[in-house]
C-alpha cells in the first residue's frame, strides 16, 4: 500500500480538514463588524443630542423670501443669530416681540446678523406671521429642511448664536422671554 | 415598602440568574452532576420570583400608587381595571419587566422536561437562556426600573430615583397621566403578550441549537427537541401580528390593516424565516439533508427577534410604534453584538460537521420545492431588512432622510407572495424524491379546472386589473390542490376503514396533524390573499363635510349623516358620536356610529370608525377629528373595502390549522 | 364703399372680435377648479408629512399637515398637477416626504442591491441543486434515515395493530 494512501491520523489535520478555511471566518467577521458599526452608529445618532456649544458651523446659505442670498461665510466677525421657527408653532409667536425688538437695537451697529429659518412651513402662512409681527429682519424657507438636520433640532423654536469665529456660542431651546434676555447673550460676545 | 419589596426581587433575581449560569458552566467543566442540577433549580427559582416582582407592579399600578414614575406614565384613576391590567406592558420599563417574567416562564418550563437522553445539553441551555435574562434585568435594574419614584429636593426640584435622595421627600401625584388613548383597546389586552410570547419563545430553539454547537452533538437530537417548540413560537407571533393587523383596523382609522411601518416590519421579518425554517426542517427529517442551512435559519431567526426589539425600544427607529427614547441602547446593544458574534462563530466553527450525505434526485421533487420555499421567504425577509435599514444609512452616509411607504414595499415584494402562492399549489402534488413533468402533470390537470374556471368567473364579473387576476387565479388554484389533496386522502381511508366523509376527515387529520394541519394553514393564508387583494386592489373611498341629512356616496353605498352627540363619560373623556345610516339602492342597510374619543388626561384624541361587515365588503366610516365636529357640520371618509372579512377569516382557519399541527399526537409521546 | 375703408372695418371688427373672444377666454381660465377632498387626498396620500414619521399627509392629524393640504388644495385650483406638486414638496422639505426613495444616488443600492442578493441567491441554489443531483448515493446508510425509518416502521406496525383490532 502507497503511504499517501494511508489516512493521515494526525488530529491538527483533521481538524484542519474539518474546519472551514480561515478567510471564511475573516470575512463573515468583517461583515458582522461592518452591520454592528453602523448600528452602533445610529445608536449614537439616536442618542446624541444637538450640535455642542463650542463647535465651528458649517457654512450656511439661505434664500431668504425677498430673494436674498445669505451666507454665513459673508459674515465672518459678525455675530450671527439663528431662529427656527414655524407658522405653525405657538411658542414663536410669544418670542417674535423679543426677536424684533433686539433685532432693532442690533442692527444700525453692522456687527450682528438674525437670521430666521421657516421650518417646514409654507410660504403663504409663513410670509403673514411675519408681517402679522412686523418682523424685519432677513427670513427664508429651509428648503429640504438641509440646516436643520444640520442642527439636528427638535422642535421649534430653537435659536443657535454664533460668535465672531464662527463657532457655536449659545443654544436656546424654546422660546426667549424678553428683548432684554436676547441683549444679555449677544453683548458678551461682541467684546 | 412595597416599592422597595419589588426592587429587591429584581435584584435577588438577578443574583439567581447569574447563580444558575455560573454553575452551569462550573457544571461542565469539573463534569458534575451536582452543580448543573443546582443550577437547574435556580434558574427553575426565578419564574416564581418574577412573578412576584410582576404581582407587585401590578398592586401598584391597580391601587394608584402615583408617587412610582412608571404607574404615573401609563395609569390615571378614570381608567378601568382591565386597562390598569394592561398597562403593565404599557411602558418600555414594565413591558420589560413583562418580557423577563415570559422568558423566565420559558427557560422554567424548559427545565421541567425529562431530560435524561439529552444531559449534555442541559448545561448550555441554562447559560443561554439565563445570560439572556441576566442583560433583560440589568436593563431594567439598571436603566428601566419600573419601581422608581418622584422626590422634591429641598430646593423645590423633582427628581426620579430609587432611593431618596437626601433631604428630599416623596411627591405623590393625585392622578396619573393615563395610557397612551392608542392603547386603550381591548386589543392591548392580547396583542402586545402575544407578540412577546412568540419572540420569547424562539430562545427556546435557539439555545438547544447553540447547546448541539457547542457540545458537538450536530444530529439530529436538538431538531427533534425543539421542532414542536419553534412550531409554537410560530403559532404565537403569528396570532401576534394577525392581532395587529385587526386593532390597526379597527382603531387607528385610515381604513388599513398594514402600514409596512419598520416596527411592524421589524416583527414580520422573524416570522418569513421562521416559516421558511418550518419547511425547510422538513426536509431534514424526511431525508437527512440540509442541516447546516437550518441551524442558519434558526440563529438568525432568533438574531432577527432580538434585533426587532431592539430597533424598537432603542430608539433608533422613529415610528408610530416605537418606545420613546431610552438609555438601554447601549446595553442592548452589547447584548446584540453578544448574541450575534457567538451564534455565528459557533456556526462556522461547526460547519462541516453538519455536512449530510443525500442525493437530490429531480428538479421538481418536494425538496427542491421547499428550498425553492425558502428562497423566496428570504428573498421577502431581504427586501424588508433593506427597507428597514436604509433610512437609518442614508441619514448616516449622506444626512438625507427618506421614506420606505407601502408603494415600495408591494413593489419589492409583490412577486415573491405571488410565487409563494404558486409553491402552495404546485408543492403539495410533488413527491419527495421523485416528482417529474410527467408525474406532476397528471396529478395537476385535476385541481386546475376549477381554478381556470374561476379565473373566468373573475374576468367575467368586469375584473381587468392584471394583477388582480393572477392573485385570483393563484387564490383558486391553491384551493383546488389542498381541497383535492384532502380528498385523496379522504377517499383512500375511507376505501380502507369503510368510514363515513366526516369520520374520515376527522380521523385522518387526527393521524397525520402536521401534514393536514398544514394544508388547513395554507386555506387559511389563501382566504387571507383573498381579503388582501380585495382591499388592496380595489379599496374606494371618498371624504366630504356633510351637514345633517346630507349624504356621500361611494361604489353604489350611501352613507347619510343623521345626527350627532356629544357628552363626557365616566372614565374621563369627551366622546362625539355620529348616527351614520347605510343604504343601497334605496334600502337601508344599517346604522353605523363612528366616534371620536378625546382623552383628558392625555390630552389626546382617538377615532373609532363605524363598520357594516360581511364577507362580500366592508363599509367603514370615520369621523374625520381635525375638521371640526358639531352638530351642524361634520367630516367623515367612507372607504369601501371588498372582501376583506376574509382577512380576518382566513386568519382564524390559519391558527385552527396551526393548533392542529402543534398539537401533540399521543403515540408518538410514548415513543420519545 | 371704397375697398380701402371696407378693409380697414373688417380690419376694425377683427380686432374688436379678437378682444372680445381672448376677454371670454381669459375670463374662462380665471373660473377656479372645483377641488375635491377626494383630489386632496389622492395627491396627499402620495407624500409624507415632513416632521412626523412615515405617517402619509391625508390622515396626519396636526396642524402643520392641515396646513400642507391647503396648499395642496391651492395648488391643484391653480391647475398644478400631482406630479408638480409632489416635485415642489420634495424640493421645499425634502426627499422624505416622497413615498419611495428617489433612484439616485446612494437610493441606488437599495433598489439594485436586494435584487442582486436574490438573483445571487437563486443561482447559488440552482449550482447546490445540481450538485447534489451529481452525488452518488451514499453507501453509508445517513444518520437521520435509520431513527426516521424506525419510527416509520414503529408507526406502521401500530397502524396495522389498529386495524386488526378494529
Amino acid at each position: 500500500m502507497d503511504i499517501n494512501q494511508i489516512p493521515s491520523e494526525d488530529p491538527a489535520e483533521q481538524a484542519g480538514k474539518n474546519r472551514l478555511p480561515i478567510p471564511v471566518f475573516i470575512l463573515a467577521g468583517i461583515l458582522l463588524a461592518a452591520f454592528l458599526g453602523f448600528l452602533y452608529m445610529g445608536l449614537q445618532r439616536s442618542q446624541q443630542g444637538p450640535v455642542q456649544v463650542g463647535d465651528p458651523i458649517p457654512p450656511i446659505s439661505l434664500t431668504t423670501f425677498d430673494g436674498q442670498v445669505i451666507d454665513t461665510t459673508a459674515q465672518k466677525g459678525n455675530v450671527i443669530l439663528l431662529n427656527f421657527w414655524a407658522s405653525w408653532c405657538k411658542p414663536c409667536e410669544s418670542e417674535s416681540a423679543a426677536l424684533q425688538s433686539a433685532w432693532e437695537y442690533y442692527q444700525p451697529g453692522g456687527q450682528v446678523l438674525f437670521v430666521g429659518i421657516d421650518y417646514v412651513d409654507t410660504a403663504p402662512e409663513a410670509l403673514a406671521s411675519l408681517k402679522k409681527y412686523g418682523i424685519t429682519f432677513p427670513n427664508g424657507p429651509d428648503l429640504g429642511t438641509k440646516i436643520s438636520q444640520m442642527f439636528r433640532i427638535r422642535g421649534v423654536p430653537e435659536t443657535y448664536i454664533i460668535d465672531r469665529n464662527g463657532n457655536l456660542a449659545y443654544i436656546q431651546i424654546g422660546p426667549f422671554s424678553s428683548s432684554e434676555e436676547i441683549q444679555s447673550i449677544i453683548d458678551p460676545l461682541l467684546q | 415598602m412595597t416599592v422597595d419589596l419589588g426592587f429587591g426581587l429584581l435584584v435577588l433575581t438577578l443574583i439567581v440568574t447569574v447563580y444558575a449560569a455560573v454553575a452551569a458552566i462550573v457544571g461542565v467543566s469539573r463534569n458534575d452532576a451536582r452543580w448543573v442540577n443546582s443550577a437547574r433549580l435556580a434558574s427553575l427559582i426565578t419564574f416564581p420570583l418574577l412573578t412576584l416582582v410582576v404581582a407587585v407592579v401590578l398592586y401598584l399600578i391597580t391601587t394608584g400608587h402615583y408617587e412610582v414614575s412608571y404607574v404615573y406614565a401609563v395609569s390615571s384613576n378614570a381608567m378601568p381595571l382591565y386597562l390598569k391590567l394592561t398597562a403593565l406592558w404599557g411602558g418600555q420599563a414594565g413591558s420589560l419587566v413583562f418580557w423577563s417574567w415570559l422568558m423566565a416562564a420559558f427557560s422554567s418550563a424548559v427545565m421541567l422536561r425529562k431530560w435524561e437522553r439529552d444531559r449534555e445539553f442541559l448545561p448550555w441551555v441554562i447559560v443561554v437562556t439565563m445570560i439572556t435574562l441576566i442583560f433583560f434585568l440589568g436593563m431594567v435594574i439598571f436603566f428601566e426600573n419600573p419601581f422608581v419614584r418622584f422626590w422634591g429636593t429641598p430646593m423645590g426640584n423633582r427628581i426620579e430615583a430609587m432611593f431618596p435622595p437626601l433631604g428630599s421627600e416623596l411627591l405623590v401625584p393625585n392622578d396619573g397621566r393615563g395610557l397612551n388613548p392608542l392603547l386603550r383597546h381591548p386589543g392591548m389586552i392580547i396583542h402586545p403578550p402575544m407578540l412577546y410570547l412568540g419572540f420569547v419563545s424562539f430562545v427556546i430553539p435557539f439555545a438547544f441549537a447553540l447547546a448541539a454547537l457547542i457540545t458537538g452533538r450536530t444530529d439530529d437530537r436538538w431538531i427533534r427537541i425543539t421542532r414542536r417548540w419553534t412550531l409554537v413560537a410560530w403559532l404565537f407571533l403569528t396570532i401576534g401580528l394577525v392581532l395587529g393587523m385587526r386593532w390597526a383596523y379597527d382603531v387607528l382609522g385610515w381604513g388599513g390593516y398594514w402600514g409596512w411601518d419598520p416596527v411592524e416590519i421589524a416583527a414580520l421579518m422573524p416570522w418569513l424565516t421562521g416559516t421558511a425554517f418550518l419547511h425547510s426542517v422538513m426536509i431534514q427529517e424526511k431525508r437527512g439533508m440540509f442541516k447546516q442551512w437550518n441551524m442558519l435559519l434558526i440563529i438568525l431567526t432568533y438574531d432577527l427577534v432580538i434585533y426587532g426589539t431592539f430597533l424598537t425600544r432603542s430608539g433608533v427607529l422613529s415610528s408610530v410604534h416605537a418606545f420613546a427614547q431610552s438609555a438601554i441602547g447601549p446595553l442592548f446593544f452589547a447584548f446584540i453584538a453578544l448574541t450575534f458574534v457567538v451564534s455565528i462563530w459557533l456556526m462556522l466553527l461547526r460547519w462541516k460537521s453538519l455536512r449530510s450525505e443525500g442525493q437530490l434526485h429531480s428538479l421538481l421533487s418536494r425538496e427542491t420545492l421547499f428550498l425553492v420555499n425558502n428562497l423566496l421567504f428570504l428573498g421577502l425577509f431581504i427586501e424588508c431588512f433593506w427597507g428597514v435599514n436604509f433610512p437609518l444609512l442614508s441619514e448616516i452616509v449622506t444626512g438625507q432622510k427618506v421614506t420606505f411607504g407601502p408603494e415600495w414595499y408591494i413593489r419589492a415584494t409583490g412577486p415573491l407572495w405571488g410565487g409563494l402562492l404558486l409553491l402552495m399549489g404546485i408543492a403539495p402534488i410533488s413527491a419527495w424524491q421523485i416528482s417529474t413533468m410527467k408525474t406532476l402533470g397528471r396529478a395537476f390537470w385535476k385541481p386546475l379546472i376549477p381554478s381556470v374556471l374561476a379565473v373566468g368567473a373573475v374576468v367575467a364579473l368586469g375584473i381587468r386589473q392584471v394583477g388582480a387576476v393572477i392573485g385570483f387565479w393563484l387564490i383558486a388554484l391553491v384551493a383546488s390542490v389542498t381541497i383535492y389533496e384532502y380528498w385523496r386522502g379522504i377517499r383512500s381511508r375511507s376505501r380502507s376503514t369503510g368510514e363515513n366523509v366526516f369520520q374520515a376527515v376527522w380521523r385522518l387529520t387526527a393521524k397525520n396533524r402536521r401534514r393536514y394541519g398544514g394544508y388547513i394553514i395554507h386555506l387559511g393564508i389563501i382566504f387571507m390573499a383573498m381579503g388582501v387583494i380585495g382591499i388592496e386592489a380595489f379599496q374606494q373611498q371618498t371624504q366630504g363635510a356633510l351637514t345633517p341629512g346630507q349624504s356621500l356616496e361611494v361604489a353604489g353605498y350611501t352613507v347619510t349623516y343623521k345626527s350627532l352627540a356629544e357628552w363626557d363619560t365616566a372614565d374621563g373623556k369627551n366622546v362625539a358620536r355620529a348616527v351614520m345610516e347605510v343604504s343601497r339602492d334605496g334600502k337601508v342597510l344599517q346604522e353605523l356610529y363612528p366616534r371620536r374619543d378625546y382623552y383628558y388626561d392625555s390630552q389626546q384624541p382617538m377615532t373609532i370608525p363605524g363598520v357594516r361587515a360581511t364577507m362580500e365588503d366592508d363599509i367603514y366610516v370615520i369621523l374625520v377629528d381635525w375638521e371640526p365636529i358639531s352638530t351642524r357640520q361634520a367630516t367623515f371618509k367612507v372607504f369601501r373595502n371588498p372582501l376583506v372579512s376574509w382577512l380576518w377569516f382566513g386568519s382564524i382557519i390559519l391558527i385552527l390549522g396551526s393548533i392542529i399541527a402543534v398539537w401533540p399526537t399521543p403515540e408518538r409521546e410514548a415513543a420519545r | 364703399m371704397n375697398k380701402h375703408k371696407i378693409l380697414r372695418l373688417f380690419g376694425l371688427l377683427a380686432v374688436l372680435a379678437g378682444f372680445v373672444f381672448t376677454g371670454t377666454a381669459q375670463a374662462q381660465d380665471q373660473v377656479p377648479l372645483v377641488v375635491t377632498d377626494d383630489m386632496v387626498n389622492q395627491v396627499a396620500s402620495q407624500l409624507y408629512c415632513p416632521v412626523c414619521e412615515n405617517i402619509s399627509l391625508d390622515v396626519c392629524p396636526t396642524q402643520a399637515c392641515e396646513q400642507w393640504r391647503s396648499l395642496i388644495r391651492e395648488k391643484l385650483e391653480a391647475g398644478w398637477s400631482a406630479d408638480q406638486i409632489k416635485e415642489y414638496f420634495a424640493a421645499q422639505y425634502g426627499d422624505r416626504v416622497l413615498p419611495q426613495p428617489p433612484n439616485r444616488g446612494l437610493n441606488r443600492l437599495v433598489y439594485i442591491l436586494p435584487r442582486v442578493m436574490i438573483i445571487a441567491g437563486a443561482l447559488l441554489l440552482a449550482w447546490i441543486v445540481m450538485k447534489l443531483r451529481a452525488r452518488k448515493p451514499s453507501s453509508v446508510p445517513t444518520e437521520a434515515a435509520p431513527q426516521s425509518s424506525t419510527e416509520y416502521l414503529t408507526r406502521v406496525e401500530e397502524e396495522l395493530n389498529k386495524r386488526k383490532g378494529e
